[in-house]
């Protein structure tokens, strides 16, 4: 028997997957691997294979289902605990997605950029009137998507501490299951409670505009739980490492500040360039079905490696150079199928206002610390920085 | 070149809207495709449907040559 790689692996280089990723890539681009509990498991690694795997019904979301890949270890589930959205499978998976989707439309997106620059603003007169040096990290990448997620959603932002804390915990892959397991319990408490105060006095939000529709209220509890979740530190990592690699890269940084129109691709070639959610679409097989001429069969997990597939030269030229100008939006950094990210453009709007804000505001940022000593979350589930000093 | 959007499987993303705002807009309540236009004719056009197509994660976008005139 050969050696098979064990993931999750740690990357090569702050800007890069690991290598072992990319020598997949190459030479097996459906490969056996194994996971930390010692089970077997398929990693695609090309950007059409992940695009087609995650097309075809016949790979589940159901993360109940016995097999599902990369489930944290030792996971008691609560009593009341039910699949929501990324979990769900057709035709469930269509009805609660388009439940809440128009929340999320393009048009309401824009509609929120006064409010977001509003709390970008807020933030930066915050960092600009505190120390020197400060971490961007508490100051803006957090607060920003934290505050507006909060507002979205209708939970209010004093609470932050609460749920920034147990959401670290949760995405750190060395959590304790039974602390694991308490933090998803009480953040799932707070939203019950929370839900049942807006049942009785509704508020202009998400989580009230639901309650309106005849939403069930432990499906919105759990709707609450994901949202928050995934509202806080993906596009909080993103505004870190987005800002660490302008600063870095004196070129780019230029031309954002020249221009504002190029700060969307700005934002698409950060977000290719990252992954920073690399392992998050995995599925699992409901029958037998050949991916890149390998037989994956039925109740066998199937792992993507977005990042890998983020720089495949069959879909992106050059793909380790970081290139504003490439066109990146066919990457797949918010996934890709019916459960492609649900925000990404909310993501888009809120890192698009930060950066155009922050180097607007404060012209002469600059790193506080050598890059090479910043330090990187390497085993959290969405990567990205622990902090981030600069000065001006 | 015909656009056609199957509503079945449309799940809201927004990529066509973000790739050709003049063609696609999206229904406020459940946020699936509006087709605004059904055909695309200059090459500019042709050419962001193409990517709006390519774009769209539930493949639920099609452009098509028009059929023979009946």
């Amino acid at each position: 028997m050969t050696a098979s790689p064990v993931l999750p692996l740690k990357r090569s280089c702050p800007y890069a997957p690991p290598a072992e990723h990319l020598r997949l890539q190459q030479q097996e681009p459906v490969a056996r691997v194994t996971l930390p509990d010692g089970s077997t498991a398929w990693a695609l690694s090309r950007l059409e294979d992940i695009r087609t795997m995650l097309t075809d019904p016949r790979f589940s979301s159901d993360r109940q289902r016995d097999g599902y890949p990369l489930q944290p270890p030792g996971r008691p589930r609560a009593a009341d605990e039910r699949p929501v959205l990324i979990g769900l499978d057709p035709p469930e998976h269509g009805e609660a997605r388009r439940a809440v989707v128009g929340e999320f439309t393009i048009k309401r997106m824009n509609a929120m950029r006064p409010r977001i620059q509003e709390i970008v603003d807020d933030c930066l007169d915050a960092v600009l009137a505190g120390p020197r040096p400060t971490d961007l990290v508490p100051t803006l990448a957090l607060p920003v998507p934290s505050l507006v997620i909060c507002e979205l959603l209708g939970v209010p932002y004093t609470d932050h501490d609460f749920f920034q804390s147990r959401s670290a915990n949760l995405l750190h892959r060395s959590t304790p299951a039974q602390e694991r397991f308490a933090a998803a319990q009480e953040i799932r408490e707070y939203m019950a409670t929370l839900i049942a105060e807006k049942a009785k006095t509704p508020g202009d939000d998400l989580l009230s505009r639901q309650l309106g529709k005849g939403a069930d209220h432990r499906d919105l509890a759990g709707l609450g739980f994901l949202l928050l979740l995934a509202g806080h530190e993906t596009t909080g990592n993103m505004i870190s490492l987005g800002t660490m690699t302008l600063l870095e890269r004196p070129e780019a940084l230029a031309a954002l500040k020249r221009d504002p129109a190029v700060t969307p691709q700005i934002v698409e070639e950060l977000l290719r360039y990252f992954t920073i959610a690399e392992y998050v679409t995995s599925r699992i097989a409901v029958e037998d079905v050949e991916i890149g001429g390998v037989l994956i069969r039925a109740g066998e997990g199937v792992i993507t490696l977005a990042n890998a597939a983020n720089r495949d030269p069959a879909a992106f030229t050059d793909g380790d150079t970081f290139d504003i100008d490439r066109g990146a939006r066919h990457h797949i950094a918010f996934g890709f199928g019916a459960h492609q990210c649900l925000g990404q453009n909310l993501a888009r709007v809120e890192l698009q206002i930060v950066f155009d804000t922050l180097f607007a505001r404060i012209p002469d940022l600059r790193l506080a610390v050598p890059a090479d000593e910043l330090s990187f979350k390497d085993d959290s589930t969405v990567y990205g920085l622990h902090s981030l000093p600069v000065t001006w | 070149m015909r656009i056609t959007a199957d509503l079945e499987r449309c799940v809201g993303a927004g990529q066509c809207v973000l790739t050709e705002p003049a063609v696609f807009d999206q229904n406020d309540d459940d946020g699936t495709v509006i087709v605004r236009r059904a055909t695309a004719d200059d090459d500019e056009t042709i050419r962001r449907v193409r990517e709006a197509v390519h774009l769209c994660p539930s493949q639920a976008l099609t452009l098509t040559e028009p059929g023979p005139p009946r």
